[in-house]
């Protein structure tokens, strides 16, 4: 062969910044597991937005019904919702496993990480699992140590976005 | 003549004599037997809505849906009418359009291309020799319902012969009427859906839109999660003006905040609410005069009344909410968004606020909707027990009176708009 193969613009897996990017969002899907809805929240930066939208192929938020569209002020009327024990919803809500994997770092920079990803998740409750499958697109912010990366921007486009899903006591 | 429930007969009644008045029998909610004479019943002949006009804005423009478990296509043609079509080739009955909404010029099956157009007529059929003296195309147009609107709500029906739709309507057509008015000038147009599906039975959502008696205490965390004016406005539940009138046909109206019933009956004295003041900003940016704005702001929640329509929709404050029934023990739902239709400067700010409103409570992630199917879900499983023992809708119906108009009239937390389905499924099942 005599091509030579050139440094593209792709990042790479291993590279140190998208392995940090990849670990927090490991920590975000544990937290969610474990419904420590407080501490998921810390992970999101002040300006930071939470997104299920219904459209999948739609970034026009504002514009559009989606599922979810938090920024701080309704992530933390969520939190407060999800723990306070007066949504029934939450109270007797399905235990969930998720996994979070097939990362594709789409962009990397010393300040910004922008991870696509897919999750499946069961959710069980009163002997019946539903299956929440999706892409997540994840916009992390890196800090000046690990500790102190946030979530910038986090998309979950569900592959029955427009189709009717399940009402939810849990978050995706 | 009631015949007493017990356990020894409650499999034996006839489904109607299951509905007595102020109470109904569980089975009505677990039998699937009753749940396949309703699909036929009730669903194949009443009129059963299908779609918001604007969901059908230009010619071309369709929608997919049902009635009852019937798939059916909702077509507007070249010449500005709608037709609800049955999604089925007439030829080994594929279905046409799996699109939920779109732009066409026609149906094509997949199976073998024949081809329809936009008001079901057969246009085409590839290698047509093997027809010749078999087949007359004329005669194979797709399944057409009968269509019928009434303010912009399109209903259809698969029996040819019930009465007209307004006849059917009655007295809801002054509501939906009002209910409009939340355009604050403008018309309305669907903004966008939410579907999602409980474990229950489609009756146990047919009552819920009209239960004003569930909201404190069921939507606590929404309540504590809105500003004090919301949740003041939604304080109903000792509010002697807040009432439920039963308008006839198992149709009723809940009024939680009487005084937005008639949006147009402003005095002036309401304040508008801060949390709409960013909104107000935005509104005289775009010239829009100080009372044009109060129109649009006052109307943000949508009108103060849930308008309960037998059997599947109901126009609930500032959404549309569709139940689909799946089986005995499945329903879909849809919470249909909607706001004013018109110039994007003043519409746009708007339905984002509009927008934002409903996802805080409808959907499977809002703060209302995942406590009421939790509740819904609730009684399904609790209804397996005692099958014989009655659900009770009997709250009110010592100070349920007439209003001027005739209506039998209670408060918005009685049972009133439950008894009056339950007395039109009861008219509907009987073999009489």
């Amino acid at each position: 062969m005599t091509e030579t193969l050139t440094e593209t613009a792709t990042p790479s897996l291993t590279d140190p910044r998208v392995l940090r990017g990849i670990e927090l969002t490991w920590r975000e899907a544990d937290l969610l597991d474990r419904k420590e809805y407080e501490a998921w929240n810390a992970l999101y930066a002040e300006d930071g937005l939470y997104v299920i939208p219904i459209d999948p192929t739609t970034t026009d938020f504002d514009n559009t019904l989606n599922m979810v569209y938090d920024d701080a002020r309704m992530r933390g009327m969520r939190v407060t919702r999800m723990t306070e024990g007066h949504a029934i919803a939450a109270v007797d809500s399905a235990t969930t496993a998720r996994t979070v994997s097939r990362f594709v770092p789409v962009e990397v920079s010393d300040a910004e990480v922008v991870l696509r990803a897919s999750q499946v998740l069961v959710a069980y409750k009163r002997g019946r699992h539903d299956l929440w499958a999706g892409d997540v697109e994840y916009r992390i912010r890196l800090g000046a140590t690990p500790a102190e990366d946030l979530i910038a921007l986090k998309v979950v486009r569900l592959v029955d976005s427009e189709a009717a899903v399940p009402a939810a006591g849990f978050l995706l | 003549m009631t015949i007493e429930i017990t356990a020894s007969n409650v499999y034996d009644l006839a489904p109607a004599d299951l509905v007595q008045g102020d109470r109904v029998a569980g089975r009505m909610y677990t039998d699937p037997e009753i749940f396949e004479q309703e699909m036929t019943r009730i669903f194949e002949h009443t009129w059963i809505w299908v779609a918001h006009e604007s969901e059908l804005p230009k010619p071309g423009s369709f929608k997919s849906t049902y009635v009852g478990r019937q798939p059916v296509i909702v077509s507007r043609d070249r010449k500005g009418a709608i037709h609800t079509l049955v999604n089925r080739c007439r030829h080994r009955g594929a279905s046409l359009c799996e699109k939920r909404t779109g732009e066409a010029n026609g149906f094509t099956c997949p199976y073998h291309a024949w081809s329809y157009s936009l008001d079901g007529k057969l246009r085409g059929i590839p290698y047509p020799e093997g027809y010749e003296g078999v087949i007359d195309k004329s005669e194979l147009s797709l399944k057409r319902l009968r269509t019928e609107s009434y303010g912009g709500m399109v209903f259809a029906t698969l029996d040819e012969d019930i009465e007209p739709l307004e006849e059917f309507l009655g007295d809801v057509k002054l509501w939906i009427d009002r209910f409009m008015k939340q355009g604050g000038g403008y018309p309305i147009k669907v903004l966008g859906t939410h579907q999602f599906t409980f474990g229950g039975n489609w009756k146990i959502q047919l009552e819920n839109t009209t239960d004003g008696y569930h909201f404190p205490i069921v939507h606590r965390s929404w309540m504590a999660s809105v500003d004090a004016e919301t949740a003041d406005m939604m304080s109903f539940m000792t509010d002697p003006e807040a009432t439920t009138h039963d308008l006839g046909n198992g149709h009723s109206v809940a009024q939680m905040v009487p005084e937005h019933s008639d949006l147009d009956a402003d005095d002036g004295t309401e304040k508008l609410q801060d949390r709409f003041d960013d909104l107000i900003d935005d509104l005289r940016a775009a010239n829009l005069s100080d009372s044009a704005i109060r129109k649009v702001i006052l109307a943000m929640h949508g009108t103060g009344f849930n308008l309960n329509l037998f059997p599947n929709v109901s126009m609930s404050a500032a959404f549309f909410r569709v139940l689909r029934p799946i089986s005995v023990d499945k329903t879909v739902i849809e919470h249909v968004a909607i706001g004013p239709d018109g110039p994007d400067e003043v519409v746009g700010p708007v339905n984002r606020a509009r927008l934002r409103v409903h996802e805080h409570f409808q959907g499977p992630f809002g703060f209302g909707t995942p406590d009421d199917a939790e509740g819904w879900d609730r009684v399904q499983r609790g209804a397996q027990g005692a099958p014989e023992m009655p659900i009770l809708v009997n709250r009110g119906t010592a100070r349920e009176k007439p209003s001027p108009e005739g209506w039998p009239t209670s408060h918005v937390t009685d049972e009133t708009g439950m008894r009056a389905a339950y007395a039109q499924w009861k008219q509907m099942m009987s073999d009489d």
